[in-house]
């Protein structure tokens, strides 16, 4: 789960990580009336869950207060990758003599938490790492140590960070809070891009950006309030709430799996012979017949899917449960599509027998599904 | 021979006495599995399917000699059960358990290895050497053994593969299930060299999927070090980026990570591809 600049920066506060005070507006008024107070000249950002905002005119610095308003109007009808903007964050423009690059992630292919610096700030990180490696700091920090990370285990990667000697306590000090920040709310990444020398000579976050990992939020209640509704597909939260795992893709396949592995390779076979699959859906192991009805409705609600493609390995989860599933929705809603089903494995037997006698076009294989489907979605 | 598990495996289960620790707990012993106990704080001294139940997996092992242990624990108290296998005589611990947050398994998995227990999993269906223990969720009756050797980031998709190996007549030495998160204990590269070692093995299948760099890995290793043919199938061709595909690992996050930029990896090594699932038996013929 991604947070907003704004929220992400409220959680440095909360957590004594030096960033500059911000206000948030959803409309020119608001900004005026907010930002009234403060320093001018401000910079103004765009809120928004996407990268390159400043090169999509997503970032301005403002000197005149008249200004304010217009701008954030400007900002507000930006749309930058796909997400429209509704929220900006404004805040006091900071002097800056230096600027750097931090972050702490998860690096799955050493199984470790690591620090990322880079003495060049406010750069693309990924570019840097590939055209220049050498410019890029690295420091493993064991998952146990998180929590009460040393200075002195800092100290070296700060020295090279910042060069100078006070420079690096200040760092070391935030690289300590936010080792904690991250450990205590189940980050998946904390970025900050860039790390800043303000005119006083104090290290501060000048931009943040933090993301959550999925499986430790039921232990965050507080963090599920972060979580802006309106750049996330409905539909797909509803669908996690019932167990299931979704994502809406272009094509007029609609496709039903057990198997997040399963599905995505159910989704491929399609492709390999002409179709186009409507979305990604795993039905999730032991599904019960409603978690099918549910998947049922959350496919048809597209107008685009032309055929359904059901195909189940049974293993914890039981061929019957499935037939059970299909039957209940054949009852209850309208299924105005082809449905191809292909049953193997636990329970098979009494599976396919519940749905003889029904208008569903069975199908042996996968391939020999996904052949059909791709046949009845009018594939070349 | 098969590689990590054989008929001397002496298991414990974590969790034997919740719903899905019993369910499993019996379907492995009636695979034939020598099942020697289980693990629930609090309910020491009792005993469930015949078999005793311990507080600690110290205790399990001290008392029964159990080389493994499977958890089946839900995922709030999957890191507890994790450190309490680290801190015993365990050589294996197989976390079957689905959600586990990052950070836990990050801490659990370096306690482990401290201790030099493997890790396979968290998020995974286990592993199986036909005809001599199933250690896991995996379906019994799609196994066959025999000498083909399989890696598998997901546990249906593995399934469905099993089924083609089984239905060709090919059959398997061991099938390993080594999980969909971002962090796992167990990696292509780290069971590679054992199925090149195991003289029933004669060749491997792996299965990987979008997210992270472990089949490139693999397809170095496999290049530089295997002299058995290997085999793969990559799911996720049709992944859109940036996107969650259901289980947590399996996600593009760069041109790097993507079901083609592998696919072109494996290749380059040397590595045949197949396309669909049906392509798998004929590229371990061919």
């Amino acid at each position: 789960m991604k947070v907003h600049e704004y929220q992400a920066k409220a959680l440095f506060r909360e957590y004594d990580i030096p960033a500059p005070l911000d206000v948030v507006a959803h409309t020119a008024a608001e900004a005026e009336a907010k930002a009234k107070d403060m320093g001018l000249p401000v910079v103004i950002k765009a809120q928004v869950h996407a990268g390159g905002r400043g090169k999509a005119g997503g970032v301005k610095v403002v000197s005149d207060a008249a200004e304010v308003g217009p701008t954030t109007e400007r900002i507000l009808g930006l749309t930058i990758k796909d997400l429209p903007v509704r929220i900006v964050m404004i805040a006091p423009a900071v002097e800056i003599k230096t600027e750097v690059y931090l972050s702490l992630l998860v690096d799955r292919g050493e199984r470790k938490a690591v620090f990322i610096g880079c003495a060049d700030g406010g750069v693309e990180i990924e570019v840097t790492a590939k055209e220049s490696p050498e410019k890029i700091l690295r420091l493993e920090v064991p998952g146990a140590q998180l929590a009460f990370l040393t200075a002195d285990s800092c100290k070296e990667f700060a020295t090279k960070l910042m060069g100078d000697a006070d420079l690096a306590d200040q760092t070391i000090a935030v690289m300590q809070k936010v080792a904690k920040l991250f450990v205590e709310k189940d980050a998946a990444l904390i970025e900050i891009n860039p790390l800043i020398v303000d005119g006083d000579d104090k290290v501060v976050a000048l931009d943040a950006k933090m993301s959550f990992d999925a499986n430790g939020l039921f232990r965050h209640p507080e963090l599920e309030e972060l979580r802006d509704m309106d750049s996330e597909d409905a539909d797909e939260l509803g669908a996690k709430e019932k167990g299931l795992s979704f994502i809406r893709l272009d094509g007029n396949i609609g496709c039903m799996v057990n198997g997040a592995g399963l599905a995505m390779a159910t989704m491929d076979t399609i492709k390999h012979f002409g179709g186009d699959p409507a979305n990604f859906l795993d039905v999730g192991g032991s599904s019960n017949p409603e978690k099918v009805v549910a998947a049922f409705k959350l496919i048809l609600k597209d107008p685009d899917v032309k055929v359904m493609l059901i195909n189940i390995f049974g293993g914890i989860t039981r061929c019957d449960d499935i037939a059970k599933g299909i039957l209940a929705s054949l009852e209850q809603i309208d299924v105005p599509v082809p449905i191809i089903v292909r049953l193997v494995g636990t329970n098979e037997a009494e599976g396919r027998k519940l749905l003889e006698g029904t208008k569903l076009i069975s199908a042996e294989t996968l391939e020999g599904g996904a052949t059909k489907a791709a046949e009845l979605g009018g594939a070349a | 021979m098969s590689i990590l598990i054989d008929d001397n495996t002496k298991v414990i289960v974590q969790g034997i006495t919740g719903r899905d620790g019993s369910f499993h707990t019996e379907q492995m012993i009636q695979y034939g599995t020598n099942v020697v106990g289980g693990v629930t704080p609090g309910k020491g001294g009792q005993t469930i399917l015949d078999k005793p139940i311990f507080d600690s997996v110290s205790e399990a092992v001290a008392e029964t000699g159990a080389d493994v242990s499977v958890m089946y624990v839900p995922a709030k108290f999957a890191k507890g059960a994790m450190l309490d296998a680290a801190n015993s005589d365990i050589k294996m611990l197989v976390a079957i358990t689905e959600g586990v947050p990052t950070l836990d398994v990050l801490e659990a998995y370096e306690a482990l290895t401290t201790k030099g227990i493997r890790l396979i999993g968290p998020n995974c269906p286990g592993l199986i050497s036909p005809g001599k223990c199933k250690i896991g969720i995996m379906p019994a009756d799609i196994h066959l053994q025999g000498k083909v050797g399989l890696i598998s980031r997901s546990g249906t998709l593995t399934y469905e593969i099993v089924k083609e190996l089984t239905d060709a007549g090919l059959g398997e030495s061991t099938c390993i299930g080594i999980g969909g998160d971002p962090i796992i204990g167990s990696k292509f590269v780290d069971l590679l060299p054992l199925f090149e070692d195991d003289p029933d093995t004669e060749s491997v299948v792996i299965v990987g999927e979008i997210g992270g760099q472990d089949e490139v890995i693999a397809a170095q290793y496999i290049r530089d070090h295997m002299k058995k043919p290997v085999v793969a199938f990559m799911a996720g061709v049709t992944a859109p980026p940036g996107r969650t595909m259901g289980h947590a690992g399996a996600i593009v996050g760069g041109e790097d990570d993507t079901a083609a930029a592998k696919i072109a990896k494996l290749e380059e090594a040397g590595i045949p591809v197949a396309k669909v699932i049906s392509e798998v038996v004929g590229l371990l013929q061919g």
